[in-house]
């Protein structure tokens, strides 16, 4: 049972993989976003509002790769959440629905496929960065621990977008469900520390996801204090993840609505 | 032939089957039987509860209340078993459009965890058997309406179920295409697999189908074999038209024929037999012995056997009248239908 439920997740992530390369206007997008978000921040705004420590372009660029590396988490979710809607909305899920098929499979394959092409988009998206001036200065170790948090980070996002697409009546109305995230890296520690905010964003701030996520990998990036940061960001990923797989299963039982 | 059920039971076996949407009733309590082997149809307008009852019994969606087993599997207790043996083609395209037709037939081999070489075999057997060969390297999406729902089909019949379910398999296709699916039914059928397909064309239940059951407004409002369904309304009749309205009331009148149903009656010889089917069907007993002033034309009630009609055209020589044009109209399905959902 368990070995054909993982083997049913296999098949269904190489269906999303092959998704991936024959329309990749969206893994672009995903990858766009954020560079210009990078691109704008570093060129036009850098030389500019560099925080305390980091004025210079290069530091800029340095202090803001983290925030940038978790909004291309974001940028995946809505890409995500289309194509559980887009699936949902043809014939093919009633007629996986109809086969002997573990039914978390058909899920799993979009959360395998989202989070490789989550992890794709990163390691572009961090090359672009070290192009515009961003240096990490760290070990092999503390890259990867960088990365495992992002990726655990980008699994948490990706099952609230599978929920969010699942969630969603329409294709269109799932493209939009995830937007509102996209502010949340700037209500952060993204771009700015977040002591320079006013004392009710602050505090929102400080105690949102993105905030801690982005203060551990900057930490290990770039050899800052992390503290609580990298526990508080793996409990939140945990959470977000369980919350969202719950919900997600809970939509995808459901009879399909009425067509 | 199809393996044996498990239980010697029918491939199909429905009672009482419910379903309701919030407040819109859609199956108001179903009983059907489908045999091992046969063709089964099920017939009715848009809306009457068809793609519901197979939604249901293709255990996409849950019904409200009843009971079905399917190839001896409980729908309620054991869907997953139902799953094994049954087959779906939904009334929209279910195969993937951004695979190609190759990569949609081995993404449903895969499923069905059938190994390598076999899932190859499979997949070629199947392009070749629905003519996709040609077509296997290319996108689903560029497919026309009638490659993809021979695609659709071809999916389904990957994995050898013991039953499938079509749900409405021709509506929206050209004439050609239709027939080519017609045959692939009729084909499908004499493998001795069991078909259960739902239709609003009463031309395809009759060719298709051994069993038809007629649905309405969620309702099974009869069910038997086409000839038996035919058998449930009056015989047929015949047209007669004449030069001049004269003419027409001295037909009528040799005819035995005042114009009202009673004298209908009188020529009821053959078709008097069938008219005990027709019980319950008020509505159509209105229907023989129409004489129309106006277009000149005389129906008169027959079986359409050839004796009766030469007794009718002698009796209207035998008094020199002459009839213009004869038209014989034998009962069809839509006269069934039309006839007892009362439309």
């Amino acid at each position: 049972m368990l070995t054909s439920a993982l083997a049913d997740s296999v098949t269904m992530l190489r269906r999303n993989l092959k998704h991936m390369l024959r329309y990749p206007s969206m893994t672009l997008f995903m990858v766009v976003m954020p560079v210009l978000f990078l691109l704008l921040f570093v060129y036009i705004l850098g030389g500019a509002i560099g925080p305390a420590g980091h004025t210079g372009r290069a530091a800029y660029a340095t202090f803001i790769t983290p925030g940038i590396l978790a909004l291309t988490a974001v940028a995946a979710t809505t890409a995500t959440a289309v194509s559980v809607a887009s699936d949902m909305a043809g014939g093919i899920i009633a007629r996986f629905r109809t086969m002997p098929i573990a039914r978390v499979s058909m899920l799993a394959g979009h959360v395998g496929g989202a989070v490789i092409q989550t992890v794709l988009g990163m390691a572009a998206v961090t090359a672009i960065a070290l192009l515009t001036g961003f240096r990490a200065t760290t070990s092999a170790t503390n890259w990867l621990a960088a990365a495992g948090i992002l990726i655990l980070f980008a699994f948490a996002l990706t099952w609230l977008s599978v929920a969010l697409g699942l969630a969603a009546k329409t294709v269109e109305a799932a493209s939009n469900a995830p937007t509102p995230l996209i502010i949340l890296p700037f209500l952060g520690s993204g771009f700015v520390l977040t002591h320079s905010m006013p004392t009710a964003i602050r505090w929102f701030a400080e105690y949102q996801p993105f905030t801690p996520v982005i203060n551990t990998v900057r930490g290990l990036l770039t050899g800052g204090p992390i503290g609580r940061n990298a526990v508080i960001a793996i409990a939140w990923s945990l959470a977000i993840t369980l919350g969202s797989y719950l919900w997600a299963r809970k939509l995808f039982g459901r009879d399909p609505a009425r067509t | 032939m199809t393996s044996p059920s498990p239980r010697a039971a029918p491939a199909i076996a429905v009672t009482g089957l419910r379903k309701s949407y919030a407040e819109h009733l859609v199956l108001g309590g179903i009983d059907l039987t489908v045999h091992h082997g046969t063709v089964f149809a099920l017939l009715g307008p848009n809306g009457a509860g068809k793609t519901t009852t197979v939604q249901i019994l293709s255990t996409l969606i849950h019904a409200d209340g009843g009971e079905a087993t399917l190839a001896g599997y409980d729908l309620n207790r054991e869907p997953a078993r139902v799953r094994e043996v049954i087959g779906v083609t939904g009334q929209y395209s279910a195969a993937d459009k951004l695979l190609t037709g190759w990569e949609n037939l081995m993404l449903m081999a895969d499923l069905y965890h059938l190994r390598r070489a076999r899932a190859k075999e499979r997949t070629a057997e199947l392009l070749e058997q629905f003519g996709l060969a040609e077509a296997a390297g290319k996108l689903a999406a560029t497919y026309s309406g009638g490659m993809q729902r021979k695609l659709d089909l071809a999916m389904t019949l990957v994995s050898e179920p013991q039953i499938i379910f079509l749900d409405e398999p021709t509506t929206g296709l050209d004439p050609r295409s239709r027939r080519t699916v017609w045959q692939i039914v009729k084909d499908l059928a004499s493998s001795g697999v069991t078909i259960f397909l739902t239709t609003q064309y009463l031309e395809e239940a009759d060719q298709l189908a051994g069993q038809i059951a007629l649905l309405d407004h969620g309702t099974l409002i009869a069910q038997g074999t086409p000839d038996e369904l035919k058998r449930m309304i009056p015989g047929g009749h015949i047209r007669l038209r004449f030069t001049d309205a004269s003419t027409l009331s001295k037909a009528r009148a040799v005819l035995g024929w005042g114009g009202g149903v009673g004298a209908s009656r009188g020529w009821g010889g053959g078709v008097g037999a069938s008219r005990g089917w027709g019980g319950g069907v008020g509505a159509s007993r209105a229907r023989p012995g129409k004489a129309d002033e106006q277009a000149l034309t005389l129906e008169v009630p027959t079986s359409g056997s050839v004796p009766e009609l030469r007794g009718i055209l002698t009796r209207l020589d035998d008094h020199g009248i002459d009839a213009a044009e004869l038209t014989v109209h034998t009962p069809d399905l839509d006269d069934v239908f039309l006839t007892l959902t009362g439309n």
